[in-house]
């Protein structure tokens, strides 16, 4: 099983090389190893029939849980011959469809990329691990939905659906972990299936719960995360034929029924997802009856489907799950061939509006042969296998009354009308653009080759084929998977014919109701088209208002936050420090060391000194010329330089005094050639500017006369003055601190001085004019672009 | 004496050095930093190799005893980011050999280069307080004078803003330092853990908080980010890639060291403060990401989305956030950095960095944009690339605490990261050039050369990921000797807490 991954990413790899060099025949080499791998995975069905399961694991990242665990039980089987199968086709197809597109190897590496990831997602035996491929089909859809992608509308749905089954991935994966917890640290999903009382005992289920419901609901399009697929129709019709109707949407669905056993059967599962389910429903049916476009009919009328699926398991009866596999399995056989048949048309006409369509019965007899079988299948007519299924659905809806009560009509109403839909939307694409009289279209139709037909014409036959013997399929397919859903399950027998009975009766309402509403659609449709304008206040809408808000919000913030000037900048950060360093203090209950602040032993002259310091302040910032401030500063700076000396250190007040003197003739010369000060502050904001730095500098104070109050532990310094001259051999304390002690430091500070040397000779030599028109006669000869660097004070 | 701690400090200076002696032979200055990044490359390595298990290596510098002289440790934390930085430092220099253009090489490009990655490194490896803000004063004045070098308007302004800023952080870190010296007497951090301990929380609170601050404006944190995006948009690819890669991460590194090891008081107060900002942090920095509309503006506010992430695992205060907090870190250098050189490149080829104006290069640059999709999405903790694991690392560990809130921020982030990148990847690789552009003309301009590093980062990434089990195991070893810091202090000064 790991080899099959692992080939299948590693053929994704050579895909391009092998389109380059293999030409029209690529598509064919291409399908055979998933053709093989439907071959050897088809040969486990025995082994499944048995009830056996077969797994193989290594450690990848095992201390956070990640061990590489590949399970295949009856559910994951008909998902790979599902993915195989249909990806071998999709092969084919898709080298037909695309054949003269100039990215068709990049096609077959996405879609191989995809076919690896989703047979991962399906194999994996530990939560994690199906996390990893859950995403990486995430992100190859993104990648296939914005194929065409100098066509903005893909760009688009592609990052929209990235958006929704990506984010809900991510939150699934916070629902993920919590599991794991709630499991003792286990990720393996068949021991958390084992544990499914005490999960739903916990107190993280229902959070837990929700959280995966994210994940799955985005996943496989369920109200309100449903308008993302029909966007991505954008793909190329071969990715939306395998991604968006067979295999990726189902995902979800896979990941409630493998979960089924340990999270289902409570109040909460049952109920949000029959209910998500049956609005899903609806929702695919209703906006299904308004498109023309005949992809967007298919993709509304999966959704339906999909929320079928999603219904049924939530109901969890024995009989539900059976219905919802066998859905599953018809469902993707039809919709595939739909969807590819919608293909062929739209390549060989230049239009998928069904509206435009018609006639084509002549032109295209293969192709209208194909759409009428795969059609009958949509509608549910015997001896499809889609019939069979559609009777199981009805009779699941009828038998939930053991489990749901009341909601037994409700959603029998509602598979009804899905089913009603499906004849209609059946109608629409399948037999519309056949019959009637030959309308124009964009391109003279004619039939498509071998490549594009062969694949819808092998699932519309499987659909008759499976649907004359059922029991054959069931046994080996329908029968194990359901098992690994609901264990101990009793043997099933399936059959066309099940007698005269309600369920029979509904199939019949649904089909005729079906073809009125057919022969209806276009009057019906343009008469009630003013409903449509409620679209935008549908969940599209509301999510696309939400993205908006958030850009909003993102602007706004950043526009106060990152303003472009550098006093509001210093002036946050020194605020912060204020409070924080407040905050701190207060709920320490640190109390003002009054005593340390009045003491009366201090001198004269040192109050003087301090006198001058602040008035030497004062000055510096109230100067209006940029003379008068520096002056100033250095009227503190010598004041500075006076205390050192009255405290006992003359040799760091003679480098102040050498410092301040410096800095303040360099400063002169250089101020000189600047202009005036300007004043770029009004009254207020100097105000405010005022209070926070004497906020500040009160912060400062306390501090310094707080941590005075505690006794210095004088060990080190009392090391350096013993050590000086006997290890050091030097009689200046400092200097030998300076060189030896901490000479570290020092060679660092000479780096710094070094480095700022260089940087001012480069400021003052480097000028930037010499570049820019280099810059700039270089540009010219490229392409006409202008090229700015810009400051952040340009508009975001 | 154990020179392995020295090597990789005085390399780079001798490099640097020798640079300033051939000042005007640019060529010879190029290929000695690529010598020197080089060596100081093996020499992390071995670093690295030896202690890799959990040995604390040691050395005093000038054979003074702690706490007398300045120690330099390398635990396994430290010998990690030294290693990053010496990786990201021989992928610079390379990226750099083709793309700084020579009137930058005149003024001493590559030297200043140099000594910047010996800044950096030398805060990973200092063991005293006093020795940490010169290092931090090494890595300031260097990368204010890369980030200016060059003179254009933007630059200046940019660099006005980005030396100001962070030069009143060096002066709270000062004041801080003074402080704390003042009441324990010692600046070794060993040495200051054991005399912590002896005062007060009512007092030591508040000097934490003024580390808190400082460090915070170095790594980015809310509400102290804005020199960074202030300033990062505006020298070379290759010098944002430096400084996106490695200088807020040392801030990082600092407050991890500092909560851990000297402020390692059980104190519930700071942890929810550092969790508040982390999540403001992650917060800020994604919605500001998205409300870009220049490449590289894009990127910065993404480091600062980031930053929020990992400072959640310090906050979050447990051996498992800590590895997470560890590995988010290596990813993180990693994945900035290339993305900062992927974007570079994407510049040059676009002639902007404007989303609008750029375009095209689906077609014309497809590997581009292959490599470009490998760190945007490890950075988006998108599996299987190594940021999902350190995410989800952090993921468990904040669930384990019920740290509810924040934990949904990180993923929030990782969701807006993504949709940031995605957007920045479709604007510039899948929309048509809204220019013609002749293709060929535009092949030309992306060198080889600089296609060399950003394919070894990406496939780092991607190593990173598969071998995610080794990287974790490293990253626990890491976190257990910072979480329980007796270790630490016995190697320096040996003897026990």
């Amino acid at each position: 099983m790991i080899n099959a991954v692992i080939s299948i990413f590693a053929l994704a790899g050579v895909a391009p090389l092998i389109q380059r060099f293999a030409g029209r025949r690529a598509g064919l080499l291409v399908a055979l190893l998933p053709a093989c791998l439907t071959v050897y995975f088809a040969s486990y069905a025995g082994v499944m029939m048995r009830g056996e399961s077969v797994t193989q694991r290594f450690a990848w990242a095992a201390s956070l849980g990640v061990e590489v665990k590949f399970y295949l039980d009856g559910l994951s089987l008909l998902m790979t011959l599902l993915i195989c199968g249909i990806g071998s086709l999709v092969c084919v197809y898709g080298g037909g469809y695309l054949r003269k597109h100039e990215h068709l190897g990049r096609f077959y590496l996405f879609l191989l990329a995809f076919m690896g990831a989703m047979l991962g997602l399906v194999l994996a035996g530990n939560l994690l691990v199906l996390f990893v491929f859950w995403e990486l089909t995430s992100i190859t859809s993104f990648l296939l939905i914005g194929f065409e992608h100098e066509d903005e509308g893909a760009r688009a749905a592609a990052l929209q659906a990235l958006i929704i089954t990506a984010g809900g991935g991510l939150l699934m994966l916070a629902g993920f972990v919590m599991l794991g917890q709630v499991a003792g640290g286990n990720y393996d999903v068949q021991a958390l299936l084992a544990q499914g009382d005490a999960i739903k005992a916990s107190s993280l289920y229902v959070p837990l719960l929700l959280l995966i419901f994210v994940g799955a609901f985005t996943k496989s399009a369920q109200f309100p995360f449903h308008f993302w697929l029909p966007n991505a129709m954008q793909a190329p019709t071969p990715i939306s034929a395998y991604l968006h109707s067979a295999t990726m949407v189902k995902a979800g669905v896979y990941l409630l029924a493998r979960l089924a056993p340990a999270l289902g059967g409570s109040v909460e599962w049952t109920s949000i997802m029959t209910t998500t389910g049956a609005l899903t429903m609806i929702v695919g049916s209703v906006l299904a009856f308004y498109q023309t476009n005949m992809k967007r009919l298919l993709a509304y009328s999966t959704i339906a489907a999909l929320g079928t699926m999603v219904m049924l398991i939530g109901t969890g009866s024995e009989y539900a799950i059976r219905a919802a596999l066998v859905f599953l399995l018809a469902h993707a056989l039809y919709k595939g061939a739909l969807f590819m048949i919608a293909g062929i048309i739209d390549h060989q006409t230049g239009t998928k509006d069904v509206e435009v369509l018609g006639g084509l019965r002549k032109a295209m007899p293969l192709t209208a042969t194909i759409a009428v079988v795969a059609g009958l299948s949509l509608a549910a007519i015997p001896p499809m296998f889609s019939f069979i299924s559609k009777e199981m659905l009805f009779e699941a809806t009828l038998d939930v009354d053991s489990n749901a009560g009341r909601f037994r009509l409700i959603l029998t109403a509602v598979a009804v009308l899905a089913g009603t839909m499906f004849v209609t939307v059946a109608g629409l694409v399948a037999v519309r653009p056949f019959f009637g009289s030959l309308k124009v279209t964009p391109k003279v139709a004619h039939d498509a080759p071998l490549e594009m037909w062969f694949a819808p014409a092998l699932l519309a036959v499987a659909g008759i084929v499976f649907g004359c013997m059922p029991n054959t399929v069931t046994d080996r397919l329908i029968a194990p998977a359901v098992a690994a859903v609901y264990p101990n399950a009793a043997p099933m027998e399936l059959a066309l014919w099940h007698g005269l009975n309600v369920p029979l009766g509904l199939s019949v309402v649904s089909i005729v109701c079906g073809l009125v509403l057919y022969r209806a659609w276009d009057a019906l449709r343009t008469r009630t088209k003013w409903t449509q304008g409620f679209s935008r206040f549908g969940t599209e809408g509301m999510f696309a208002a939400g993205g908006e808000l958030i850009e909003c919000l993102a602007r706004w913030q950043t526009a106060i936050l990152q303003n472009g000037k550098l006093r509001i900048y210093l002036l946050v950060i020194t605020g912060t420090t204020i409070g924080l360093t407040a905050y701190t203090m207060r709920r320490g209950g640190i109390t003002f060391p009054a005593a340390n602040f009045f003491r009366t032993d201090v001198k004269f002259y040192e109050v003087g000194l301090a006198l001058l310091i602040l008035a030497a302040s004062v000055a510096a910032v109230r100067s209006k010329s940029r003379l008068g401030a520096v002056a100033a500063l250095g009227v503190v700076g010598y004041g500075v330089a006076l205390v050192f000396i009255l405290f006992g250190a003359p040799d760091l007040a003679l480098t102040q005094f050498l410092i301040e003197t410096l800095t303040v003739i360099l400063l002169v010369l250089v101020l000189y050639h600047l202009p005036r000060l300007k004043a770029i502050t009004g009254k207020r904001a100097r105000a405010r500017d005022l209070i926070v730095s004497l906020l500040f500098g009160a912060l400062m104070t306390t501090l310094v006369l707080i941590t005075a109050s505690v006794e210095f532990d004088p060990r080190v310094s009392d090391f350096y003055a013993a050590h000086s001259l006997p290890d050091a051999h030097g009689r200046n304390i400092v200097n030998v601190i300076l060189v030896d002690f901490r000479g570290l430091d020092t060679l660092g500070e000479i780096t710094v001085l070094a480095v700022a040397a260089i940087g001012v000779f480069a400021l003052l030599k480097l000028r930037p004019q010499a570049i820019k028109q280099r810059a700039k006669r270089k540009r010219r000869q490229l392409k006409p672009l202008k090229t700015t660097t810009r400051g952040e004070e340009s508009p975001l | 004496m154990n020179t392995l701690l020295i090597l990789p400090l005085i390399t780079p200076l001798m490099v640097a050095a020798v640079s300033f002696l051939v000042w005007r032979r640019k060529a010879w200055q190029k290929w000695l930093s690529v010598g020197g990044a080089c060596m100081s490359f093996v020499w992390a390595c071995a670093l690295f190799e030896s202690v890799r298990d959990g040995e604390i290596l040691t050395m005093q510098a000038g054979g003074w005893a702690a706490p007398f002289g300045i120690s330099l440790v390398a635990d396994t934390f430290a010998a990690v980011m030294v290693l990053l930085t010496a990786t990201m430092g021989l992928a610079v220099t390379i990226y750099a050999v083709r793309s700084i253009d020579e009137r930058r090489a005149a003024f001493g490009f590559y030297p200043i280069l140099q000594i910047l990655l010996m800044g950096v490194t030398g805060a990973f490896l200092t063991g005293d307080l006093f020795n940490l803000y010169v290092w931090f004063e090494v890595m300031l004045m260097s990368s204010f004078v890369l980030l200016a070098l060059g003179g254009e308007r933007a630059q200046i302004e940019g660099g006005i803003k980005y030396v100001t800023i962070n030069l009143l952080s060096s002066a709270i870190f000062l004041a801080a330092i003074g402080f704390l010296y003042s009441v324990t007497g010692t600046l070794n951090m060993a040495d200051l853990a054991l005399k912590i301990g002896a005062l007060p929380a009512s007092l030591t609170a508040p000097l934490s908080v003024l580390f808190l601050v400082a460090f915070g404006v170095k790594a980015g944190l809310f509400p102290l980010f804005f020199w960074l995006p202030a300033s990062y948009h505006t020298p070379p690819a290759v010098v944002s890639a430096v400084f996106a890669g490695l200088l807020t991460k040392v801030g990082v590194y600092a407050l991890i060291r500092t909560f851990t090891l000297i402020f390692a008081f059980t104190d519930v107060d700071v942890d929810n403060l550092l969790l508040t900002l982390a999540g403001l942090t992650m917060v800020t920095g994604g919605l500001g990401a998205l409300a870009q509309t220049d490449a590289r503006r894009v990127l910065s506010f993404l480091i600062i989305a980031h930053i929020g992430v990992a400072v959640m695992g310090l906050g979050l205060n447990s051996t498992r956030a800590l590895a997470g907090t560890i590995f988010y870190l290596i990813e993180d250098v990693i994945v900035l950095t290339n993305l900062f050189l992927i974007v570079g490149i994407m510049g040059r080829v676009c002639g902007t960095f404007e989303l609008a104006r750029m375009g095209g290069m689906y077609r014309t640059h497809p590997m581009l944009g292959a490599l470009f999709l490998v760190p945007a999405w490890s950075l988006s903790g998108v599996p299987p690339f190594s940021g999902f694991f350190a995410k989800l690392a952090l993921v468990q560990a904040g669930l384990e605490v019920e740290a509810y809130t924040v934990v949904a921020l990180s993923l929030v982030v990782g969701i807006l990261t993504l949709v940031a990148m995605m957007r920045l990847w479709a604007e510039a690789f899948w929309k048509p050039s809204p220019y013609v552009v002749d293709a060929a003309q535009d092949k030309m301009q992306t060198g080889k050369m600089l296609l060399v590093p950003v394919c070894a980062l990406s496939l780092m990434s991607i190593g990173l990921g598969i071998g995610a089990e080794a990287v974790f195991g490293v990253a626990l070893t890491a976190a257990g000797q910072i979480d329980n810091a007796n270790g630490y202090i016995e190697a320096v000064l040996g003897v026990r807490r």
